[in-house]
């Protein structure tokens, strides 16, 4: 194991911190791009602005917790077929 | 006209033997060149029937070409090579062997032109499909390879008896689309079904090819769920049930990859994911539909070949299988880490992948039906995607944290692989025409319109900053998730257990019953016998001709009544 200034590249906290405010960058980006790109939406409420950011960050979302749900349910410690 | 044919699976199956009979570079050769030449012999099959044989009594069609078969056959074909460059310096023979000839059935089906045929090379694939699974080295892969067979040879049997029907209800035995309108042709889909993982039975996919091989979950990734969406699409193509089946499959996958903790069952939940997509796509059965599952089909079994290549790359040099072990690999594996992340992004139908020139089609065609509640929840389901594979599977894998392991990157042979199924990966995505070309109906469709584009690239970058924020509930944990085969594999068994106990603890409570109330009777009876008991003991005289006359009186009254 190395310290994190001898670590590789990707992993040091600066290189972290400039890939985060690229991401966030690209995030605000993506959505008021909407000023100048008009999306179609087909149904109406997908013409929406920030639609596809809303809805794709809210279903996550939905989805994370829905397989929460169903795991507090459905989860065993992993020898539980005893192989 | 049959004398000119060659038969592409045949071929195939000859490199199999073949495989098996040599060594070093010949095996070598035969590996590499026998699926090429399966390629070419592919491309010389005409449209219709090119062949006609008699079995059984029965006029079958080995051998019948059209677009959406030859564009199956090929894939499978390309597989073939692919996985084999991926293993053949690090499999064993038998393996290679077998999976060439799982590669054979899957081509043979795709040129099934008739029901038997398409069962011959269908049960092909079952037995070959179990080799491979077997050839994982470990008593978990046999145990599961007896569950994956079983369920194969049962979905099987059903198929079977789908097809006996129709050939003694219709007389036919042609591959055409089928009405599910009796009880025939549903036992048909369900033996399909079946194979392609849809619920209740998915559960074999997840149990079986996470414990081959590294090098075997290339193989199996790519053939069985395949040939059962083409079987889907020249069966039932526009069946409406296959709509909300495919729904199922795709939100199962994602909530079972998002819970799993295996990183090849991740991959595996996802197949049962991509194939759902597909089996939607069947089931709204437009032109553009048929495209949509064809093309993703065909894109998918090179993203997802990718995926398990990587995953592959880090079980063979860590020996570790499970999300919680590792972590931290991109420092020593940069080419298994970049193939692992466009395979990622291919499967999320980013721009500029495979994923999204072939996936947007199916949306395209639930758009064009107004389906609109199908519509949506693909939309959610792209984004589940990227949650559960785009994101989870590189991020737990490669970076993560530092579990400490310096493993080597891949070997040549398995680099070059990936690299190559990479370079198809965007290949296909930036330059999608020539498989458009490929595909069963013309295409009249633009896949980069700015808009389109804007929307997934909002729809996938917001889920993976949902991915992020919502980090500290996806941590790894030791377990599995429960799945319908907990029936078979736990239920059961418990409850035969406990009715063998129970019935044990009657039995015993039974003979303790009758045991004590046998001893009492015959303790009496030994009384009655006894020189004091009733019929042991001597009488007086005087007694017994007393009760000879009242015996004797009442009979005389009995008569007289």
């Amino acid at each position: 194991m190395t310290g994190p200034e001898q670590d590789h590249w990707l992993s040091r906290p600066e290189t972290v911190r400039r890939i985060w405010l690229t991401f966030g960058v690209l995030l605000a980006l993506t959505v008021l791009a909407e000023v100048v790109i008009d999306i179609e939406g087909y149904f109406g409420i997908d013409g929406w602005f920030g639609f596809g950011a809303a809805f794709g960050f809210g279903t996550c979302v939905i989805m994370v917790f829905g397989a929460k749900l169903l795991g507090l349910v459905l989860k065993r410690p992993d020898d539980y077929y005893h192989d | 006209m049959t004398d000119l044919v060659v038969y592409p699976a045949l071929v195939l199956a000859a490199g199999a033997i073949l495989v098996a009979l040599t060594r070093g570079p010949v095996r070598d050769a035969v590996l590499l060149g026998t699926p090429l030449a399966t390629l070419y012999f592919i491309w010389q099959v005409p449209d219709g029937v090119a062949a006609t044989a008699y079995f059984l009594g029965y006029t079958i069609e080995p051998l019948e070409g059209s677009a959406v078969r030859r564009l199956f056959a090929t894939i499978f074909a390309f597989m073939a090579f692919a996985g084999s460059l991926f293993a053949f310096r690090q499999a064993k023979w038998y393996e290679l062997s077998a999976a060439m000839l799982y590669a054979s059935g899957a081509v043979g089906v795709s040129f099934a032109g008739d029901l038997i045929t398409l069962f011959i090379y269908w049960e092909l694939m079952a037995i070959f499909s179990t080799v491979v699974v077997w050839c994982g080295d470990r008593e978990r892969a046999h145990q599961a390879g007896i569950r994956y067979a079983a369920i194969h040879l049962a979905g099987g049997v059903i198929l079977k008896v789908g097809i006996e029907g129709i050939m003694v209800h219709t007389g036919s035995i042609d591959v055409q689309p089928l009405a599910l309108d009796n009880f025939d042709t549903w036992m048909v889909l369900i033996g399909v079904l079946i194979n392609a993982a849809a619920p209740p039975l998915s559960a074999w996919l997840s149990d079986a090819y996470p414990r081959s091989s590294p090098t075997g979950s290339v193989f199996l990734s790519a053939f069985t769920t395949k040939t059962a969406i083409l079987a889907l699409i020249l069966l039932f193509p526009g069946a409406g049930v296959l709509v909300p089946i495919g729904l199922v499959m795709i939100f199962y996958g994602i909530v079972y990859a998002l819970l799993e903790n295996d990183v090849r069952r991740i991959l595996a939940y996802s197949i049962v994911n991509q194939v759902g997509f597909m089996v939607c796509a069947v089931g709204i059965g437009t032109d553009m539909a048929i495209n949509g599952a064809a093309a993703h089909a065909f894109a998918h079994i090179v993203y997802k070949a990718l995926l398990f290549m990587s995953a592959g790359v880090v079980v063979y040099r860590t020996g570790k299988n499970l999300c919680t072990e590792v972590g931290g690999l991109y420092r020593t594996m940069p080419i298994t880490t970049i193939c692992g992340i466009i395979g990622a992004l291919s499967i999320s139908s980013f721009p500029l992948t495979s994923g999204f020139t072939t996936k947007s089609l199916i949306s395209e065609a639930a758009h064009l039906e107004h389906l609109t509640a199908v519509y949506f929840l693909l939309a959610a389901a792209s984004a589940g995607v990227f949650l559960h594979a785009g994101i989870k599977f590189p991020w737990f894998v490669f970076f993560q944290r530092d579990s400490g392991l310096r493993p080597q990157d891949a070997p040549w042979n398995m680099s070059v692989a990936m690299i190559l199924m990479s370079a198809v990966c965007i290949g296909l995505g930036v330059f999608p025409e020539p498989l458009y070309q490929l595909l069963p109906y013309p295409v009249d469709y633009e896949a980069y319109k700015a808009s389109k584009v804007l929307f997934y690239l909002q729809l996938l970058l917001f889920s993976g900053l949902a991915f992020f924020v919502l980090l500290p509930w996806m941590q790894r944990t030791l377990t599995i998730t429960l799945d319908v085969d907990w029936i078979w594999r736990r239920g059961l068994p418990q409850a035969w257990a406990r009715g063998c106990r129970l019935a044990d603890a009657g039995f015993n409570a039974l003979g303790r019953t009758v045991g004590a109330l046998s001893g009492r009777v015959i303790n009496h009876i030994e009384w009655l016998l006894s020189p004091i008991g009733l019929l042991g003991r001597s009488w007086e005289i005087g007694t017994t001709a007393l009760w000879v006359a009242v015996l004797l009186a009442v009979y005389v009254v009995a008569y007289l009544l």
